[in-house]
């Protein structure tokens, strides 16, 4: 067990020896060097992740209006978060709305994109990636479907649906309550192209190019079937990463909620989990109960994760 | 039809495989697609060149009609004018994204190596724990992390806002995704040569996986470069460039030519860091052939 990328070069008694060996504070010895390695990261997100999701969490059971000291409650944020505020349960269902239908959707687009521009060499590949990495680069792009969802007849979208006749008045879409999630989930999805899909363009540069003369050798007919047998495998640790970026993006929406539809939107329509807790934690200074959404959210999280690792683990079989 | 497709498709062995019709569709659907992503660019590129009269024109049009660069002169008189010279906000955000990415991408690549290629107790539950802390809602964190930076003495100074950054969970874990594909023999024959483990990090590890940091560069830069710093930084000294431009933007009706310009600006600078960094993703394609 100890070491074995070092002891296989080894012969058999010393790996025997090794064995005996493997107490913790020997195996902690013998790993100095990658202690050592990983302290000054660990020490850094102890400090400035690790402590404050911790307080958080300890916050969630307190009243804490973030001017006098924090005063314990128990479990009342919790029991007031499901049994009282109705407006958290609108939110929780928006955001799994949200994350049912963009998760899986901006997943699999940005695995498209970035295989299909994969395709591409040089100065044009470099171009594509960044024409579709373009909405998450520019800071808040977002802020373009403004113009394009102006409630009036010169809102772009209105005006051309005017032109071709379709409607015959202009429709207030961030106004209207069955319009507004729609919207917001189409402006997800084309924001989507963001981290995950960085990382699948880089994490196709590394799959090994000999792999697919071995397979078209082995039968592989078209590109469908070496992206099943040859790519995706090879770039499960990426497929991996991406998903949990794609969980915490997918149930954190909240930037675009706000900046088009408001905060609070027209009957709560655009409300999410987040923004709901940005009501409570920037606005009405409630602290212990926006930490608790917070923690509930993280769960929700975590169980989604758990979840979509183990399809993931049965890529390529 | 052969020669088009070997001009357009990337190398020879890659046609493996491929069929023309599919190609051609999928390039109908990129082309499509493509000019849906690139509409903010778009308007970004026109608004700073439109004239005052022509941002205010109603309805709005995307592009512009009698491009000038008044807005870029405006602005540069705006930034003369400033308080502070503006020379020092550039210094500043050199300073906070500079430190901030090259030493997030250090300190998180260190840190993955291990976790990636080595055996350790408490491996990982340290790994899963960054995972995990990437799913807490960083609005409810920030005000215990406040206190933990004001209790450190380091509130009103760059640390503040550099040393958050080193530890941020996605680097880390993107590191460690992409270390974890290198073959353990890489590593081994070099430790059979006498290598220790600083060496194997810095002369194989890192060359190997270019294109995963790289990628993490740009997201860093990205992050940093949009940071006002305004939770931690009171001094007018100490302030980046971000918050400036912003001002210049919150200054209503009469400065929206310069704002437009400071969009622009905004927006430029990560781009172009961008296509630097991507372009090299490339290039170590061509040469780090030397994967198992």
């Amino acid at each position: 067990m100890a070491n074995e990328a070092v002891s296989s070069g080894v012969s058999q008694e010393a790996l025997d020896i090794a064995k005996k060996q493997s107490t913790l504070r020997y195996q902690i010895v013998r790993n100095k060097a990658s202690y050592f390695m990983i302290a000054p990261y660990f020490i850094l997100f102890f400090f400035f992740t690790v402590l404050p999701v911790l307080m958080s969490i300890a916050l969630s059971f307190t009243y804490f209006n973030m001017l006098e000291m924090p005063t314990f409650v128990g479990w009342r944020n919790y029991i007031k978060l499901f049994l009282e505020d109705d407006i958290f349960l609108i939110s929780l269902k928006n955001t799994l709305i949200f994350a049912v239908v963009t998760g899986p959707v901006s997943y699999l687009l940005c695995l498209l994109f970035a295989w299909i521009i994969n395709e591409f060499k040089g100065k044009l590949r470099a171009f594509l990636t960044l024409i579709f990495y373009a909405p998450s680069i520019c800071g808040n792009a977002y802020l373009v479907w403004n113009l394009i969802l102006t409630g009036d007849r010169y809102g772009y979208l209105n005006g051309i649906l005017l032109k071709l006749d379709i409607i015959n008045e202009p429709i207030l879409w961030m106004q209207t309550e069955k319009y507004i999630l729609p919207v917001l989930i189409v402006v997800q999805l084309w924001l989507s192209l963001g981290t995950g899909f960085l990382s699948f363009i880089a994490g196709l540069q590394t799959v090994d190019k000999s792999m697919y003369e071995a397979a078209a050798l082995d039968g592989v007919k078209n590109r469908w079937q070496e992206l099943w047998y040859v790519t995706l495998p090879a770039m499960k640790p990426q497929l991996m990463f991406g998903a949990v970026m794609q969980i915490t993006q997918s149930f954190a929406v909240a930037d675009i909620s706000i900046n088009l539809a408001g905060n609070p939107s027209v009957n709560y329509a655009g409300a999410t989990v987040v923004t709901h807790l940005l009501d409570y934690g920037s606005t009405r200074f409630d602290m212990g109960y926006a930490s608790a959404i917070a923690t509930i959210l993280f769960l929700l999280m975590v169980g989604t994760n758990k979840l979509v690792q183990k399809i993931l683990g049965r890529v390529g079989e | 039809m052969i020669k088009r497709r070997r001009r357009f498709f990337r190398r020879k062995e890659k046609q493996l495989n491929r069929s023309m019709a599919v190609n051609t569709l999928l390039f109908i659907l990129m082309f499509i697609c493509g000019i849906f992503m690139v509409l903010p660019l778009v308007m970004i590129v026109n608004n700073a060149l439109k004239p005052l009269d022509e941002l205010y024109q109603f309805p709005p049009k995307i592009f512009v009609r009698n491009p000038t660069l008044e807005n870029f002169t405006d602005l540069f008189v705006l930034m003369n004018d400033s308080w502070i010279p503006f020379s020092r906000y550039i210094l500043n955000t050199i300073i906070i994204t500079g430190l901030g990415m090259v030493g997030h991408v250090v300190v998180a690549s260190l840190a993955a190596y291990p976790l990636a290629k080595h055996n350790f107790p408490a491996k990982n539950i340290l790994f899963s724990m960054v995972v995990l802390s990437m799913m807490f809602s960083w609005t409810v964190t920030q005000i215990p992390q406040y206190l933990i930076i004001s209790w450190m003495g380091i509130n009103n100074n760059y640390l503040a806002l550099i040393l958050p950054a080193w530890s941020f969970g996605m680097g880390l874990y993107l590191m460690k995704q992409f270390m974890e594909q290198l073959p353990d023999s890489l590593m081994e024959s070099a430790r059979l040569d006498g290598a220790g483990e600083w060496h194997i990090f810095w002369k194989i590890v890192m060359p190997n996986v270019k294109p995963a940091w790289l990628t993490l560069a740009i997201f860093q830069f990205q992050q940093m470069w949009g940071n006002t710093g305004s939770m931690f930084l009171r001094d007018e000294q100490l302030k980046p460039l971000q918050f400036a431009l912003q001002q210049i933007t919150a200054g209503g009706v009469a400065r929206a030519g310069a704002a437009a310009a400071v969009t622009f600006i905004i927006a430029a600078v990560p781009i172009t860091f961008f296509l630097i960094c991507q372009s090299n993703v490339l290039e170590t394609m061509t040469t780090s052939g030397m994967k198992e």
